[in-house]
């Protein structure tokens, strides 16, 4: 009888572990939410009353001359700054100040606009060392290599290669991460952003330094990658005939202001983005 | 117990025609292979840089020696706990110190190393103060440290070959990269840093027992620094370069006895050129592989082999 009872407590559990993982699985509140965030140096307004709401599956765009504030709305999601004020809201859960690796924990990867990769280790490590939290052994088990190590390592392993497969850097895995070609370079870091299996990926300019056939692949390239793993991506960038292909939405900044939202198009008929962009003269 | 490896010890020296003079380096050789090992983990891995390892060391002897003589502990255990104390403290001052940036965290060390010195000068009735810590008996016979440096090694190099060390490489490499893929860098930090202190105990450990009498001035800041020095040379990022890199810095001087005066002026030397022309050290980020060392003597002599052949 008390084992019956047990077994049905055991069971009660599971199903509430479950509903929860559905719960998780069908979260309808937006990927992320920023609600008037803010953030000062000295007497500089980095970024001014700053809100976005981002929809599970879109392409955001973050596009302003430099000097707009864009990389720092990046460095107050991440956690590398916290806001002076506001609110960052990821999947309804608040972000506000955590630590960097808390919030790439929860499902935000990142690139960065000056590449940085781990560049003496081999691509394949680069990959490898993305995808930590699924190394779940302890210090006991590395120095013995028992089954549990053996089979975490081999799955690390697996998936590495299996997105380097996917950004079709299979045959450099062994290679120097420095050694690769600039554009390899970008893809490498997308691909070691993609093995957290983010929710949301931040791109930071990822078709800077490209020619136009170049910056063409990139936007197949991203939207292949937002297929295959259903991901919500919010990019900075200059390219305007990227942001065109690509984004859903865009939001124009100046001066850590926004000045316009909406989609590409609409963005780039505003007078007032023109005028920014190419310097008014009244 | 102790008897047990002397025993062993002296069965299989007398078997091999080793003398005591050359188990005697054989013994420093190993302890500095331990002690050199942790540095290797902390500066060559994680790119801390920490001149007071000797402390550590310092600690580890003095815990063992005094849990040997005073509350007569298996050997074996004192020598454990001794390493285990040693890592705790570095846990501690970790904690404290590791948020800090760069240089101001290589200050702390500096000066944790000279407390530790100073404070066991001080506490005469717990440790002999500056007469020293004597009666410890010799139980770092060649065989027990020749096993204590394999194991050292056996266990740093799966330790770096993990995810640990991925970890601690990656922060090397670029920190806000390490961050941004969810690696939290100041527990790792404080992880290598507490490695490497538990390493520096254990060769401390080692040392008491092989010198048989501790003084504090054993472990001032000319050990720490001839340990990251010995880092250096050997190659920052790997361990069988820290070996080979303890190896020089252990049997060179007793080769050149005659130039034992110029020590330290030589160790200068060396750490100049190699920085300058080896800025990684002798071994840089590689590992030693028989492979490539075969690979490198036939560049060496591929002259002469093809030569060899043509004539056959």
């Amino acid at each position: 009888m008390e084992d019956l009872e047990k077994r049905v407590a055991e069971l009660e559990d599971r199903v509430t572990m479950l509903g929860y993982r559905i719960s998780v699985m069908e979260n309808r509140d937006p990927v992320l939410e920023m609600q008037n965030v803010e953030k000062h140096f000295g007497g500089v307004h980095a970024i001014d009353n700053f809100s976005v709401k981002i929809e599970q599956g879109q392409i955001h765009g973050l596009i302003g001359p430099n000097g707009a504030g864009k990389t720092t709305i990046f460095n107050n999601i991440t956690g590398i700054y916290a806001p002076d004020a506001g609110k960052i809201l990821f999947r309804g859960y608040d972000i506000t100040g955590s630590s960097p690796h808390r919030v790439a924990q929860l499902g935000i990867g990142r690139t960065f606009q000056n590449i940085r990769l781990f560049s003496n280790l081999s691509v394949m490590d680069n990959v490898i060392i993305a995808s930590g939290m699924d190394a779940t052994y302890n210090l006991a088990e590395a120095i013995f290599h028992n089954k549990n190590y053996r089979r975490r390592e081999q799955h690390l392993q697996d998936k590495a290669m299996h997105l380097l497969e996917i950004v079709g850097l299979q045959d450099k895995a062994n290679e120097r991460a420095s050694a690769l070609p600039y554009g390899h370079q970008r893809k490498l870091e997308i691909a070691r952003a993609m093995a957290l299996e983010p929710k949301l990926l931040l791109l930071d300019e990822p078709a800077a330094g490209m020619n136009a056939d170049e910056s063409m692949e990139l936007v197949d390239f991203v939207q292949e990658i937002r297929s295959r793993f259903k991901i919500t991506i919010l990019m900075i960038e200059h390219h305007m005939d990227v942001v065109s292909n690509l984004c859903d939405y865009c939001t124009v900044l100046n001066f850590g202001k926004t000045l316009a939202v909406g989609t590409p198009a609409e963005v780039k008929s505003n007078p007032e983005v023109i005028r920014a962009y190419l310097g008014g003269t009244e | 117990m102790i008897e047990f490896f002397n025993n062993i010890n002296t069965g299989i020296c007398s078997f091999l025609h080793i003398n005591s003079y050359i188990q005697g380096v054989v013994v420093l050789l190993c302890i500095n292979i331990i002690a050199i090992l942790g540095m290797a983990v902390l500066t060559g891995f994680t790119r801390l840089f920490s001149f007071g390892n000797a402390g550590f060391m310092a600690i580890g002897a003095y815990t063992a020696a005094i849990l040997i003589v005073r509350h007569n502990v298996n050997f074996l255990i004192a020598m454990i706990i001794g390493a285990a104390f040693a890592g705790f403290i570095a846990f501690l001052l970790g904690s404290l110190t590791l948020k800090l940036k760069g240089d101001y965290f290589l200050i702390t060390c500096l000066g944790f190393g000279e407390c530790v010195r100073v404070l066991f000068n001080y506490f005469k009735k717990l440790t002999g103060g500056s007469a020293g810590f004597p009666g410890i008996p010799n139980y770092s016979s060649m065989l027990f440290a020749v096993i204590c440096a394999i194991l050292a090694f056996f266990i740093a190099w799966r330790f770096i070959h993990s995810k640990y060390g991925r970890n601690l490489t990656s922060i090397r490499e670029n920190e806000l990269a390490a961050e941004a893929v969810g690696i939290n860098a100041f527990r790792y930090k404080r992880l290598s840093f507490t490695f490497s202190a538990v390493y520096a105990g254990w060769a401390g450990a080692l040392y008491a027992g092989y010198m048989m009498y501790i003084v504090p001035t054993n472990f001032a800041l000319n050990k720490s620094i001839e340990l990251i020095t010995t880092t250096v040379i050997g190659g920052l990022g790997s361990l069988t370069g820290s070996v080979l890199g303890a190896m020089l810095v252990t049997l060179l001087p007793e080769v050149f006895r005659s130039l034992s005066n110029y020590r330290m002026l030589i160790y200068g030397f060396a750490v100049v050129l190699i920085i300058m022309f080896r800025p990684n050290g002798l071994y840089g980020y590689k590992e030693f592989s028989l492979k490539r060392t075969i690979a490198w003597f036939k560049k060496l002599f591929g002259g002469k082999a093809k030569a060899g052949k043509e004539e056959a």
